[in-house]
Parts: structure tokens; C-alpha cells; sequence
């Protein structure tokens, strides 16, 4: 019984190798019924505790997708088909999400939410000489020593300054409490800078972690009320802020963030617990006509589909990084035409010379691959409305 | 000097915080022990149902309102610990020790799994419970009344749990087929029910935990229970795995332990601090506060 | 003697076929598009047979139920990772610490000594071996006062040791050398699939020829009866400690080659549930069971990571239904996983090896 169990297994794992062989053969000719068609993988996560915010940069590349579902590479059309592969927000599993995308012959990709996966998919990427466009990933070690990646966003070290400088321009901070997640290079990586910045603005800094899992935050609250703290600055996924923001309303301290809070989840939070909350994003609708295009078709977009709007977590508030992703399907096929090819290698060095302007501001792409921006779009919660509202654009001092 | 008085001058909130974080950890712990007493088997799921019961709230609510979907809750949850044993532990009554131990591995991987197939992962605002949510001042400290109703709810339960088992023919059951499983069979205890009745007591104070744990914490996220799941377990091991009281007295334990060490800014450490001196237990007394001596039979 | 010969031929055999297949593999990968995915799902499978192998070792062969792989494997990717790291790269990884503090990298070392083709592979195998010797160390450590524990109570403290490595590795004052909560990257790796099958297979083999030795009789004497076991002489510390020892050392190898094959590290992704993961591949696979281990390892990830992806796609929906979305995958393979723990209970292959079923075949034709 057990003999014939084993080889029946062994048989299916054939079986499957041979099945990934024949999938694998019959998606790869270019030509689909007569027309030619290009691939654009999306490496991002759907599950894990990235798996809310990737969702909707994929909504974001979906909607790009379909207001511009085809491209013109010499005099042919091509259609455009995304391939999207779930990396489970996992170092050690967004490997071979990132080489399902390799295999099935993408000429360009984008993502991912969160910088560890995509720091973790690099190599792969490089090695398959395809190049991979990064949403919303703000570590510096994204693009720094990986030749095939680019990034449309700014960067942490950038951020992280910049939202020293708003603590001290709109709150005369003296005291900052940094709460950071331990073991989470975003959260530590965006942390660290701020510290850096303030030393520099004469804020002095307190700073702890929350170890991974934790849900209680009063012990945190506790401290920076006794610290006197002026802000909290809390650089955290939306999960920890969900808990925090609740647990932070009554101390009265505002609390400012990084780009992940631009979220229905944050909106939620805030408005039920009436906190004071602002954090840095990457567009504003009323910054340019193209954002509020893309706001209002956005927007448009969701409710016409329920399963779109239920990727959006059920509510049609438009999150930073769908307009990111928006910007980065728009860039990849604003290179793919430049290239005038459907080779990877030479869509790559076309990226180096797109110029673009999205959603969320000029996309000009330096020596690193990365975005050179000089302003941020800071946006704070208006609690009694239960929405978002812009209160200025911050630079550097 | 610095550290102490930074210390006293946080004591309270501290305090106030790990009483109440050790009363759900507490509870929690009870279904884990329970369990263990009975089946011998380390139910890995029991942090996933306490999840599961803070997502049912939070659909209960978009449907009913809420003083009948506390009760829906509860009954769900219920149902979900008994359907849990008589399809993943039943069938493996004969079987080694281990692979219950497996599947309850599984099931708690299943749960997960579904759990972000469901909701999609997206960290959800618990519903506000009307009177446990309101805020209120104790000790100069601004909390929620469900800070201070959780160890007071924790202990009632407790002893109506104590109660139950010393003085019900119920009681008496499980405490005979945790001493010894054949014997109490062949003595005519119904032994399928009473495993059944250990579940649907051990989720239905799950249930009343998440309704305390989320109020005061109020987001739920598919993970959220994992953490707490294995504090509460380690609270079970700590004070000796299938006592009761040691269970209670684990999880205010390792509450207030960890409340403290956060105050005096090594939050770092604290998770770490718990299993160090789990570990330190261990090795002093190798079956925990409050547990049996192990027997070996030759 | 002479079995442990044979053994030591069979499967030194069997990795040079494996090798000749995986080079094979990899050209055919290469050509047929498409097939790059088996590769990388093929790679993982094979460091993670060895994990598989490693904790099977403790839990299956001495009966030691220990949930502490995942620290053991976090020791042995940390350090894979900071000994290879080339000197020029260190200053971008450790962005915030100054390049860090250790200031040499080993497959550098060795290729000034051995030239540049042999020197970065003897650097890299040595880097293995550090990592297994580290995690070695950690394991007898912790094993001094863990081992004295009894079944539930082992696998909690185990589970807890690994938390507690967890932390240190992202504390703050040693992030000089760990990069605190950073990620490490850019470090050497083995970029073909056969050196993976070469180690890996090297190292089953050592097992292999352990559990046959005097000494896996006693592990398995343990597992069945301590007492009696004790009666007959076996030193049960001693031994308990030796199998601990042992399995440490080859989970830090299968960390340093999963360092590899993820080509960065980040001590977050290091938690209990990597330790169920292949927890479930030992059972699945058969506890006692070494090539069950093996088969089930690949079973595992090519279930997971390759021929059920098509279940996340929402294209993939027929009709009307909307069954088909981003995470029915996992749910679809944890049930997969239920059925195999509930209605297959000793695993594929119970606590037989593969060659046992041949014998059984040959048996019936003539007696040996």
C-alpha cells in the first residue's frame, strides 16, 4: 500500500514537472490568435502582511492598464498583458514568484510593495537581464548596486528629512518620539534618517521598537507623553498604526508618518478615534491635472467593478501607492516605445533616458535608477469628514 | 538612579496595562491548557480561533446590531472549536501524539490561510462596544473601561470555570479522563463528549477574550492572534501545562513582565525576556509552576 | 564495514547522477522558456530537503521534539551571509553603520590565495562550514540546559531559544556586524543548481551513514525507549546532545545555502511558522524517514510555489464563479496539507527508505 503510494506520488510530481513544461511551452510564443502581444510581469504581494497594500498597487497598474492596453512598438500594435504573481510579502518566497515571471517571458516588471522582497527578487531580475520598475519601495538599497532596478517614488533617506523638517516647521517640535518596528528595514531604515535630521534641526530624539506581533501600544503612548514629546513619529505599516492610532488619541500628541499610512485603513483609524495624524505621500490630487484625472477615473474605475473595489479593501478612498503604480506601468510602456522593441535587455536602457510626467510628479531617472524629487506632499486626516486633506508641500530646509 | 525613578514614574500605567494584557493571555491560556489535560495535545489552532472570533465580530456587526452579535459570536466560535476537533483530532484518537500535534499545526495554517483568502488581509476596525469601550481615569491614567473590567472578568470566569470542574458531573469527567484516559472510558465516561465539551468551553472563552483583547486593541488582522496565541501558551507551559491556576497565574506573569521591561525601554527585549525566563522555569522546575511530576512508567 | 561502503558508493553514485540530472535541468530550463521557475523551485526543494533531513534526524530518528530550526537556520544565514559580503559592497549594505566591522570577505580571501575560478568556491564551502560549525556551537549551548526537558516542554524552550535569536540578531548594538533589522545582501551565491545538489547531497549522505552507524541505533533506541535504552548502557545525555549537535550544525549548512538561494536575509522572515513548514515536510514525508524527507521536500515547494499558482489568478475563473482570487492557492494546499496529516498518517513513506520498497520487490524472486 505504501509502496504504491509513494510511487503514485512520484508519478504526480513527474506528471507535474511535465505540466509546468507544456504551460510553460504554450504561453511563450508572442503571438496570440493573430495578435502580438508583450508582457508586463507584476511582482507584488497579494498575501502576507504586505498583502492590503499590494493589492492595490496592482489595482493601480490595472487601471493604467486598461486606459492604455496596447502599445506600438515600430509600426505594429502590440497588446500589453499583465502577468501578476502573488510574492506573499516573503523574502524566501517572492524568489520564485520572481522567477515565474521570468519564465513566462516578461519584458518588464513592476514592483514591489515593500522593499525586502524587492531587494530579495533582484538578483533574479538581473540575472534574467529584465528590468524591474519599483512602486513604492523607499529604501535606498532597492536600486543602490542593482543595475536592474528603477524606482518611481523618492527615497527614505529624502523622507525621512523631509518629515524632520515638517515636525519642526509646523509643530516646533523640541522632542520627537520615534517608534519604529523592529526587525522591519522600511520602518527602521525611514526612523534612522529622521533621527539623523533632527539631530541636525536641534529636535532631540527618544526612540523605541515594537517587537513583531506586539498589539499593545499603550506601554509606547506612555513613554512619549513622559518623555514630553512635541510628535510621535511612527514610520509603520498599517497594521501597528491601526493599533497605535487608537491607542495614541487620547495622550493629544500628533502623530506624523511615512507614505504607507496614505490608506483607507489610516482614514479609519483616525476618524474613529478622532487622533491627529499627518504623514507624507506621494501625490495630491490637487497638485495637477493629470493626479486629479487620475483621481476621479480612478475612482470611476472601482466602483464599476466589485472585484476591484473589494481588492481595495471595499472602499473607493484612492491610496498613494495605486497612483504609483499607475505611474510605473505608464513609465514602463513610455520605455517599451522608446525601445522599440519587445527585448528586456533593450527596454532597460531605454528606461535610463524616459522622461515622464505621471501622476505623482516628473519621472526622470538618475544614474541609480532612482527619482530625483524635491518636495513631498504632506497630508493630514480631517477627522469630523472622515477624509483626507492637503495641509502643504514640504521641502528641505 | 535615573532608570528607577524613570521606572516609578511609569509604574502605574505599566502596571495597569500588564494586569490587563495577563487577564486575556490568561484566558487564552485556559483553552490551551485544557486541552492539554485532557488530550495531552498542544492545540497550535486555539490563537487562530481567538482570531477568527474578532473577524466574525467584525462582520456581525455590518449585519445585526451589536447586543446580538456578541451572542452570534460566541456561538459561532463555539461551533468552529467543535468542528475543528471532531474533523482534525478525532479521527486521530489512536494515533501518535505527534501527529495531533501536526495537525493542529495544519488546521491553525489552514485557518490562516483562509483568513486572508476572506478578508483579503486588509487590518480591520473592531467595532465599538458600547459601556466596555467608553474611557475612563484610574489612577490619574486615561484607559478604557475594558482595561479594568478584563482581570476582574478574567478571575469571575475562572472560578465559575473552577466551579464547573469540581463540582459537575461534567467536571468530574474530564478531570477523570485527564488522569487517565482508558480507565475512564472503560468506567463508562463518554469520553468523544467530553472532549467535545473541553473545545466548546476553551473557544467560548476564547470568544470573551477577543471581545476584551480587540476592544482595547481594535484592529483585526489575520495575524494578529499568533502572537498573543503564543504568549498565552507560553503562559500555559509556565505555569505547569493542564493546571488551571497555573495558567492564571501565567498569564498575569508574563503581562506584567513584559509591561514592565517595555517601560524601562528594553521593548526589544521583551519577547525575548518572556522565553528567558520560561526557559529559566523550565530548567528549575522542568513541568512548570503548577505542574504534575511526569511519571515514567518502565 | 562493508554496508557502510556500499552506502558511502550507492550514494556517492546517486549525487553524481543527481549532478549529471540538475546540469541537465538547467540546460534544458535554458533553452525551453518557461521552465526557469523549476529551477528556482528546484533549488529551494533542495536545501530545504536538507533542513527536512536535518530536523527529521532529531525529531524522527531520536525523538526529540524540537521546534528550534529556524534559529538554528537564521545563525547559519547570518553567517553565510556577513563571511561573503565582497569588501567593495559592504559600505552600501551596512548604509548605516560604516561598512560594519568586518572588513574581509572569504571567497576574496581564497581567491587571492587559489586563484580566481577555485577561490571563491573553497570560500564559499568554508563559509558553509562556518555556518554549520556556529550553529553547532549555539545548538550545545542551548542544549546544555534544554535537552534535560521532556517532549512538549523541549519544543516550547526550543521554539523560545529560536525567538530569543531572533531578537539578538536585531539588536541594536550588534548591528555593526548583523546589520541590525536590515537586510543583508549582495553576498556571493552559488548560481547554478548543481553545487546546491552536490552540498546538499554530500551532507544527506554523512546522515545517512549516522543513522546506520552504532550511533543512530542508539538515537533510535532512545526514541523507543528511553528507559530501556539507559538500561542498556546508552548514555542518554551524551547521546541526546550528539544528535542536537549534529542536527544544529546541518540546519546552520541549510541556512547558510537558503541565504543563498533567497541572495538576501532579513532576520524577520525567520519565525516559528518557517520551523511548522518543515515540520509538515518531515511528517508528510514520514517521520523516521529519510528519502521520504527528501521526496516530500519537493513535493512541498513545488505544490506551493509552482503548480498551484494558476489558483490565485482571477482570469482563471470558469463561469460565473469567483472562487479563483489572490490567496485560494495557499488555501487549496493547507487543505491538500490536512488530508495528508489526517487520512495518510505515517507520511508518504512511513519509516521506510526508498530502496526498501525495491528489496521488497526483489525478495519474492530470491532470498538474500
Amino acid at each position: 500500500m505504501k509502496k504504491f503510494l509513494a510511487m503514485a506520488l512520484s508519478a504526480v510530481m513527474v506528471l507535474g514537472l511535465l505540466a509546468g513544461c507544456n504551460n510553460g511551452g504554450k504561453d511563450t510564443p508572442d503571438n496570440e490568435g493573430g495578435e502580438k502581444v508583450i508582457k508586463v510581469g507584476v511582482y507584488e504581494p497579494s498575501s502576507g502582511n504586505n498583502g492590503a497594500g499590494g493589492k492595490k498597487e496592482v489595482l493601480g497598474a490595472e487601471y493604467a492598464h486598461s486606459q492604455v492596453p496596447t502599445v506600438t512598438i515600430g509600426d505594429e500594435e502590440y497588446k500589453v498583458e499583465l502577468v501578476i504573481v502573488d510574492n506573499q510579502s516573503e523574502n524566501d518566497k517572492g524568489v520564485s514568484a520572481a522567477q515565474q515571471l521570468v519564465a513566462e517571458g516578461v519584458a518588464v516588471v513592476l514592483g514591489s510593495y515593500g522593499s525586502g522582497v524587492s531587494m530579495a527578487a533582484a538578483p533574479t531580475f538581473e540575472e534574467a537581464k529584465v528590468a524591474a520598475i519599483g512602486c513604492s519601495c523607499t529604501n535606498p538599497g532597492v536600486t543602490l548596486g542593482n543595475p536592474y532596478y528603477f524606482r518611481v517614488c523618492y527615497l527614505d533617506p529624502f523622507q525621512g528629512s523631509v518629515l524632520a523638517n515638517l515636525a519642526k516647521d509646523e509643530f516646533n517640535a523640541e522632542t520627537a518620539y520615534v517608534f519604529t518596528e523592529l526587525g522591519d528595514d522600511y520602518s527602521e531604515g525611514l526612523g534612522q534618517y529622521f533621527s539623523l535630521e533632527c539631530d541636525r534641526l536641534g529636535i532631540q530624539v527618544v526612540a523605541d521598537k515594537n517587537p513583531a506581533g506586539n498589539t499593545d501600544m499603550s506601554g509606547f503612548v506612555n513613554a512619549a507623553k513622559s518623555a514630553n514629546a512635541d510628535v510621535i513619529f511612527a514610520p509603520t505599516s498599517t497594521t501597528v498604526a491601526s493599533l497605535l492610532i487608537d491607542q495614541a488619541a487620547s495622550a493629544g500628541i500628533p502623530i506624523i508618518a511615512g507614505d504607507t499610512w496614505d490608506d483607507a485603513v489610516i482614514l479609519q483609524a483616525a476618524a474613529k478615534s478622532g487622533a491627529d495624524v499627518y504623514f507624507s505621500t506621494f501625490y495630491d490630487e490637487g497638485a495637477s491635472q493629470a493626479a486629479a484625472d487620475f483621481m476621479s477615473g480612478f475612482k470611476a474605475w472601482l466602483n464599476a467593478n466589485s472585484d476591484k473595489l473589494a481588492n481595495n479593501g471595499g472602499t473607493d478612498t484612492v491610496s498613494a501607492v495605486s497612483a504609483l503604480g499607475y505611474d510605473a506601468y505608464m513609465v514602463a510602456i513610455e520605455a517599451i516605445k522608446a525601445a522599440g522593441s519587445t527585448d528586456s535587455e533593450a527596454i532597460k536602457n531605454a528606461l535610463a533616458y524616459v522622461r515622464y510626467s505621471g501622476v505623482t510628479g516628473d519621472v526622470i531617472f538618475d544614474e541609480e535608477g532612482d527619482v530625483d524629487k524635491d518636495i513631498i506632499f504632506i497630508k493630514g486626516v480631517d477627522t469630523a469628514k472622515g477624509e483626507f486633506y492637503s495641509v502643504k508641500e514640504q521641502g528641505l530646509s | 538612579m535615573s532608570v528607577i525613578l524613570q521606572l516609578l514614574n511609569v509604574l502605574p500605567a505599566a502596571l495597569l496595562a500588564g494586569v490587563s494584557a495577563g487577564g486575556q493571555y490568561a484566558l487564552i491560556a485556559l483553552g490551551y491548557t485544557m486541552v492539554y489535560g485532557i488530550l495531552r495535545l498542544i492545540n497550535f489552532a486555539h490563537g487562530d480561533i481567538f482570531t477568527v472570533a474578532g473577524f466574525v465580530m467584525f462582520y456581525a456587526v455590518t449585519a445585526m446590531p451589536v447586543y446580538l452579535a456578541i451572542p452570534v459570536t460566541i456561538l459561532l466560535t463555539v461551533l468552529l472549536g467543535f468542528t475543528v476537533e471532531r474533523l482534525a483530532y478525532k479521527p486521530l484518537r489512536s494515533a501518535p501524539r505527534m501527529s495531533v500535534m501536526i495537525s493542529a499545526i495544519g488546521v491553525s495554517y489552514l485557518l490562516q490561510n483562509l483568513m486572508w483568502y476572506i478578508t483579503g488581509g486588509q487590518p480591520q476596525q473592531y467595532p465599538v462596544i458600547p459601556w466596555i469601550s467608553d474611557k475612563i481615569q484610574i489612577f490619574g491614567q486615561e484607559t478604557k473601561r475594558v482595561t479594568v473590567i478584563t482581570p476582574l472578568l478574567t478571575v469571575a470566569l475562572i472560578l465559575l470555570l473552577l466551579v464547573l470542574i469540581k463540582r459537575t458531573k461534567l467536571g468530574l469527567a474530564m478531570r477523570a479522563a485527564s488522569r487517565d484516559f482508558e480507565t475512564a472510558r472503560l468506567m463508562g465516561v463518554k469520553i468523544n463528549s467530553v472532549i467535545s465539551m473541553t473545545f466548546v468551553i476553551g473557544s467560548f472563552l476564547a470568544a470573551v477574550g477577543s471581545f476584551l483583547f480587540f476592544s482595547n486593541y481594535s484592529t483585526v488582522s489575520p495575524t494578529v492572534g499568533t502572537m498573543p496565541g503564543l504568549k498565552a501558551f507560553v503562559a500555559a507551559v509556565f505555569g505547569g501545562i493542564g493546571s488551571i491556576p497555573g495558567a492564571v497565574v501565567g498569564g498575569f506573569l508574563i503581562g506584567i513582565c513584559e509591561n514592565l521591561i517595555r517601560a524601562m525601554g528594553y521593548s526589544t527585549f521583551s519577547d525575548a525576556f518572556t522565553f528567558a525566563l520560561l526557559i529559566l522555569v523550565l530548567c528549575l522546575k522542568p513541568t512548570g509552576l503548577f505542574g504534575e511530576k511526569l511519571e515514567e512508567k518502565v | 564495514m562493508k554496508k557502510a561502503n556500499r552506502t558511502i558508493l550507492t550514494g556517492l553514485g546517486a549525487i553524481a547522477l543527481l549532478t549529471v540530472v540538475s546540469v541537465g535541468a538547467e540546460a534544458l530550463a535554458g533553452s525551453v522558456s518557461g521552465l526557469s521557475i523549476m529551477l528556482a523551485v528546484l533549488k529551494k526543494a533542495t536545501v530545504y530537503s536538507l533542513l527536512a533531513v536535518s530536523m527529521n534526524l532529531l525529531n524522527g530518528f531520536t525523538g526529540l521534539f524540537s521546534l528550534g530550526q529556524a534559529g538554528f537556520m537564521l545563525v547559519g544565514a547570518y553567517t553565510y551571509a556577513i563571511l561573503t559580503i565582497p569588501v567593495a559592497k559592504r559600505a552600501g549594505v551596512y548604509q548605516y553603520y560604516d561598512g560594519g566591522v568586518v572588513q574581509f570577505s572569504l571567497p576574496e580571501m581564497f581567491s587571492g590565495v587559489l586563484g580566481g575560478t577555485v577561490g571563491p568556491v573553497v570560500g564559499m564551502v568554508a563559509a558553509l562550514l562556518v555556518c554549520g560549525a556556529l550553529a553547532a556551537f549555539f545548538g550545545w549551548l542551548i542544549g546544555l540546559p534544554v535537552l534535560r526537558l521532556k517532549s512538549d516542554y523541549l519544543a516550547i524552550a526550543t521554539l523560545g531559544f529560536a525567538e530569543i535569536m531572533r531578537t539578538f540578531i536585531q539588536f541594536e548594538g550588534f548591528a555593526p556586524l548583523t546589520n541590525g533589522s536590515n537586510t543583508l545582501r549582495q553576498y556571493t551565491t552559488f548560481k547554478h543548481l548543481y553545487p546546491y545538489v552536490i552540498v546538499v547531497g554530500i551532507c544527506i549522505l554523512l546522515l545517512v551513514l549516522l543513522v546506520n552507524s552504532s550511533y543512530g541505533r542508539a538515537f533510535k533506541a532512545i526514541r523507543d525507549d528511553e528507559i530501556a535504552a539507559e538500561a542498556m548502557g546508552i548514555n542518554l545525555a551524551k547521546h541526546k546532545m550528539m544528535s542536537f549537535v549534529i542536527s544544529s550544525f546541518f540546519a546552520g549548512v541549510g541556512g547558510g545555502l537558503m541565504a543563498m538561494y533567497t541572495s538576501s536575509v532579513q532576520a524577520k522572515g525567520f519565525t516559528a511558522a518557517m520551523t511548522y513548514e518543515i515540520l509538515l515536510m518531515v511528517v508528510i514525508g514520514g517521520i523516521g524517514s529519510i528519502t521520504g524527507s527528501i521526496l516530500a521536500s519537493f513535493l512541498f515547494i513545488g505544490c506551493s510555489e509552482w503548480w498551484l499558482r494558476f489558483l490565485d489568478d482571477s482570469a482563471n475563473n470558469i463561469g460565473g464563479m469567483k472562487l479563483l482570487a489572490p490567496g485560494f492557492r495557499m488555501v487549496v494546499f493547507s487543505v491538500i496539507v490536512m488530508i495528508i496529516v489526517l487520512f495518510f498518517r505515517r507520511g508518504i513513506m512511513g519509516s521506510k527508505e526508498l530502496p526498501d520498497l525495491f528489496k521488497k520487490r526483489q525478495g519474492k524472486e530470491g532470498t538474500r
